[in-house]
């Protein structure tokens, strides 16, 4: 038990030493500058992995954690992205109050969101998340608010301060976001291993017993809804500094999609699945898309019902299931392979 | 103040047009081992359901220290110390068995807000759950998840549940049953345990007859949704009603 943590936390560090150094190694192996051409291209295809990253595990704490199914979680993303768009281009704000302000609304928000919802659950509680985020999406949309929003061309061009700029300051631009996603993961490692977080998984697991134990159990889910839909309108957030804008589709359904297909991919309930769902997602499309041209989605469709066949619970899900016996047989026959060559 | 710690007044409870529990009127003396019988379908589990606040009454009041408690949401009844096990097991199946118990200790405390420590070093309840866990048997099993466990020692794990929660009132529906033969002895040394360490009162529906005619004080006899018969086991064991709406032959026969 023992051992197998220290392991996992070696392979956490390992990767983030990895990642830091990547930036460096792309240079090294292409011997183009580190700040330019292709250690420039793959550093902002890393940028939105560690993007998604959050927001994929942000959805796994409402659907892993908590057992909660939402369709409207593009609602605190795209609200996220908005916030911070309109406040650096129209109110003028700086970068840290612009952020504070973004998960103030983003608590306020989801607190709202939550109360009116969770008195559903199930796929209703899903159909009102879906129904709060195209509300979103059509006022983002409504030509009304044309002069803030951008309305359907969205907001374009948001400035974005010199020191963190994504086209100038790559290279800073990539370790902040590194930063911000590990950070994340802690806050979110944290929560979820607090005694708060065991009573959302309880909740997940027996939502009635809970409440017999003693629990109230919309007071849990309330917290949940809002430590998940802070962390996704950070990724909003960040989406939008990326970018250097936030349209419609931010708030639309496949926004949400996305999320939820990072988190299966990754593995529900177990925070680093997600992450990885998001890099796999992230550089397959990546790929597909260079060899197979726009037709990509399809293949994309064929490998992820490959992976839920025969990954029935996620990259991470399944590995922490089978990775005793995988390993136990790979010995196995490493021994076989070296009593073969000591013996011939 | 009464001797009844808790006293049902006329509690009716319909599923439709069926009568599940009709008009029962219970009383529970406080710091006693009270069991209630009766065939299948006579509304052992719905009046139980409706005593833990599960299901609310058509008609009818339930009364806790007097006080009534008929509209009290179900998870406040835990803190008023009304404690429950099921006779479906009723657990978290992912979670570890440790952590199953740790939850129902974690509930009565006032440490479920707490985001920024972390769950394994509150070390009370650990303790707690650790301990319930040795009542029962199956500390051994602590890391476990609980999904895994055979059928027996999720009864178990149900009961250790109900003790980690440290209510005054423990409501047991059928907990032997599921739970091997060699489990029932153990089962009867830890109520029996309970009953003289604490001042807990006990109301407990079983079909074992043994464990009822060895452990309870008072047994009230359900029957159709209406009480039959109530009484010392003794005075039950010899009611002729008692003997042909339930008991049959086998009992009328010579045991307990």
């Amino acid at each position: 038990m023992r051992d197998r943590f220290t392991s996992s936390q070696w392979a956490g560090l390992t990767l983030i030493g990895g990642l830091i150094i990547f930036p460096f190694v792309v240079s090294l192996f292409t011997g183009q500058p580190v700040e330019s051409g292709v250690p420039k291209f793959w550093q902002g295809m890393l940028i939105q992995v560690f993007i998604l990253a959050v927001f994929a595990m942000s959805y796994d704490i409402l659907m892993g954690y908590t057992g909660i199914l939402s369709f409207g979680h593009a609602l605190f993303f795209g609200t996220g992205a908005y916030t911070i768009g309109i406040l650096l281009k129209h109110a003028g704000w700086d970068l840290g109050s612009a952020l504070l302000a973004v998960i103030v609304i983003a608590i306020i928000q989801s607190l709202i969101v939550g109360l009116l919802s969770l008195r559903v659950s199930g796929v209703y509680f899903a159909m009102v998340t879906l129904a709060f985020a195209q509300m979103f999406f059509l006022l983002a949309e409504a030509t009304d608010f044309r002069q803030w929003t951008g309305a359907e061309d969205g907001l374009q061009s948001i400035p974005v301060p010199a020191w963190i700029s994504p086209t100038t300051e790559r290279l800073r631009f990539y370790y902040v976001t590194l930063a911000f996603a590990i950070i994340m993961y802690l806050l979110a490692r944290q929560v979820v291993n607090s005694p708060t977080g065991r009573v959302m998984m309880a909740i997940r697991d027996n939502e009635t017993r809970a409440k017999v134990l003693g629990y109230h159990t919309l007071t849990f889910k309330l917290i949940a809804i809002t430590v998940s839909g802070v962390m996704a309108a950070l990724a909003g957030a960040f989406n939008a500094l990326w970018n250097l804008n936030a349209n419609p589709a931010v708030l639309g359904v496949g926004t949400t999609i996305n999320a939820l297909l990072m988190t299966i991919i990754g593995g529900v309930g177990s925070l680093i699945g997600p992450m990885l769902g998001a890099g796999v997602i992230q550089l397959l499309g990546y790929w597909l898309n260079v060899f197979f041209g726009p037709s990509w989605p399809l293949l994309f469709g064929i490998v992820y019902i490959l992976i839920v066949l025969f990954l029935p619970y996620g990259i991470v899900g399944t590995w922490r299931l089978r990775s005793a016996g995988w390993l136990a047989m790979w010995r196995e026959r490493s021994r076989s392979l070296i009593r073969f060559f000591n013996h011939p | 103040m009464s001797d009844w710690i808790i006293e049902t007044h006329r509690l009716t409870r319909d599923f439709g047009s069926l009568r599940a529990v009709d008009q029962v009127d219970l009383q529970v003396r406080s710091g006693s081992i009270h069991a209630i019988i009766g065939p299948n379908g006579a509304g052992k589990t719905t009046l139980f359901n409706l005593i833990s606040g599960y299901l609310k009454p058509t008609s009818g009041r339930v009364l806790l220290r007097g006080q009534d408690i008929t509209r009290v949401p179900l998870h406040r009844m835990a803190h008023l110390g009304i404690g429950r096990s099921f006779q479906i097991t009723n657990i978290f199946p992912t979670l570890t068995v440790l952590e199953n118990v740790r939850l129902a200790a974690q509930a009565r405390g006032r440490d479920n807000f707490r985001l920024w420590t972390s769950a394994a070093k509150l070390r009370a309840y650990t303790e707690r759950a650790l301990a319930a866990l040795h009542q029962v048997g199956l500390h051994e099993r602590a890391l476990q998840i609980a999904a895994t466990l055979p059928h027996g020692d999720k009864r178990r794990l149900e009961l250790a549940i109900l003790l980690a929660g440290d209510a005054d009132i423990l409501l047991l529906d059928e907990p032997t049953a599921g739970m091997a033969t060699e489990q029932v002895p153990m089962l009867l040394e830890l109520l029996r345990g309970i009953r003289q360490g604490t001042n807990k009162t006990i109301l407990i529906v079983e079909h074992n007859m043994s464990v009822v005619m060895s452990l309870a004080e008072t047994i009230t006899v359900m029957h159709q949704g209406r009480v039959l018969a109530e009484g010392s086991p003794a005075a039950i064991s010899a009611n002729q009603a008692v003997r042909e709406a339930y008991l049959g032959t086998a009992f009328a026969g010579g045991q307990p």
